[in-house]
């Protein structure tokens, strides 16, 4: 199970890099073995300040559906355009290409967990 | 309650299987990714450990009659290597189970049922049974893989001398095979991809389950999980008990009507007769997306103007088509081809429409 020293991580499985007062976010490799294949990503949000622990979108996989939360409180800039043509990428790149939302930084998360945090919740 | 376990349980964990508690059994819902394991099935060959479904045998000079009086369909018309799907009427409307009705001889009979109405379906028979057919409840020792795909008979034709062209669709063979005696095979499955099923004692499973492997490794042959399972089923519009029958859905409103005889008398059938001839108020229909979503279990189906008009039993992404589709109940004046339905997605109406079956 793949999860980066570099990251941060929340109770949900969303993991945020944070890069100056935007970040990018994305589900985590436990996230996406768990859902199986990814077919589509439903983010209707871009434009509007999604409140930490609030949906943002949701993903669906074949056989399931799941919400997807905010990390921390910010304002949704893009979805990876990538993912609408390819989203099979969030399975198979779940942390580089599979990306999901870069977001511009409204606060601070107040539930982040560091790699090691996140490898205890999830039992590895 | 403690999960049951297959009796390969281990094996499918050294594949790699990941196990979910499915109808009270711990099994394998996928080894790879389930879009792969359903494109092998539609391609080439891959197996299921389907050993939790449960298996019946009902023998004796009384076994015909107590299956004709808690079957739907007519089991006087099987031949004997003929098997028929089937289902249970309970007394109020409603389906107790559905299942396949293997005539082995004459009073010698075999019923496969759903693995998570075991007991059910056996006190549900068992109560009926007044005239004194012999029952018996073999599913702890029965295995059962279900080898399907278009690829399936080249495999398993390396390992029985019966010529498995002869078996017919919903037909079987109990002989030798992969060296293991009265092995029954039957032409039957869940996935629309051809192929066969398997039964054998679970003393033989491991060993058949290799000698299948090796059989099918030209053919890149691949364990299959349950996931891939429903998603092959849906296409095919197959029912799946619990979630598009159950004990309040007519056979009648789950397009169950061809497998529903009248020729006999069964569990309710006066009253399912009554209902035939004035008509199902709901049917359940197969329908495909046009908006772009995925339906869901228990999503309700709208009109346009966004009034109820039922509701959504099974759904997925149609791996072959790459589109949503999915089965569920609707009022009978909405459930025609063609008719344009929508589907309560998150909030959001998202455009659909009644599709015949099967989808591919």
């Amino acid at each position: 199970m793949n999860i980066p020293d570099s990251l941060q991580y929340t109770k949900d499985h969303e993991w945020i890099k944070i890069n100056g007062s935007t970040a990018l976010i994305g589900i985590t490799d436990f996230a996406q073995s768990e859902l199986g294949d990814i077919v589509y990503l439903d983010i209707n949000t871009v434009g509007e300040e999604v409140k930490e622990h609030a949906v943002f979108g949701t993903v669906e996989a074949v056989k399931t559906v799941s919400d997807l939360f905010m990390p921390i409180t910010g304002k949704v800039l893009e979805v990876n355009p990538l993912l609408e043509s390819n989203p099979e990428k969030v399975n198979s790149d779940p942390y580089g290409d599979g990306w999901m939302i870069k977001a511009e930084i409204k606060g601070t998360g107040s539930g982040l967990l560091s790699a090691k945090e996140y490898k205890e919740l999830i039992g590895k | 309650m403690d999960l049951k376990l297959v009796p390969l349980n281990d094996l499918h964990t050294k594949l790699g299987a990941k196990m979910v508690p499915f109808a009270g059994y711990n099994m394998p819902v996928r080894y790879s990714s389930d879009i792969e394991e359903h494109m092998t099935v539609r391609k080439g060959v891959g197996v299921f450990d389907v050993s939790h479904m449960g298996e019946f045998l009902v023998q004796g000079p009384q076994a015909l009659d107590l299956i004709q009086r808690v079957t739907s369909n007519d089991a006087s018309k099987l031949i004997d290597g003929q098997a028929q799907y089937s289902c249970l009427p309970n007394e109020t409307g409603g389906i107790v189970d559905d299942l396949i009705v293997y005539k082995v001889k004459d009073n010698d009979y075999m019923l496969v049922v759903n693995a998570s109405n075991i007991e059910k379906d056996w006190n549900w028979i068992t109560k009926f049974n007044t005239k004194g057919a012999t029952m018996k409840n073999i599913s702890d020792d029965i295995c059962l893989f279900a080898v399907q795909g278009p690829k399936a008979a080249a495999t398993l034709q390396k390992l029985t001398k019966i010529d498995l062209n002869t078996i017919k669709y919903y037909h079987f063979s109990k002989g030798e095979f992969a060296g293991v005696q009265d092995v029954i095979i039957s032409n039957t499955g869940y996935t629309g991809a051809g192929g066969f099923e398997i039964y054998i004692d679970k003393k033989h499973a491991e060993k058949t389950w290799n000698a299948i492997f090796e059989a099918g490794k030209e053919f890149d042959i691949k364990p299959i999980g349950l996931g891939a399972r429903d998603t092959l089923r849906l296409e095919m519009g197959f029912c799946l008990y619990g979630n598009d029958i159950d004990d309040t859905t007519s056979p009648l409103e789950g397009g169950l009507g061809w497998i529903t005889k009248f020729s006999k008398q069964f569990t309710n059938s006066d009253a399912l007769k009554k209902q035939k001839e004035t008509g199902v108020k709901r049917k359940l229909v197969g329908f495909k997306m046009i908006d772009k979503g995925i339906p869901r279990h228990d999503y309700i189906i709208k009109t346009a103007d966004g009034s109820s008009i039922g509701k959504v039993t099974s759904g997925t992404m149609s791996p072959v088509l790459g589109v949503g589709v999915g089965l569920g109940y609707v009022t009978t004046e909405h459930a025609n081809p063609d008719h344009e339905i929508f589907i309560d997605v998150r909030g959001r109406l998202l455009k659909a429409s009644i599709h015949k079956l099967p989808f591919i």
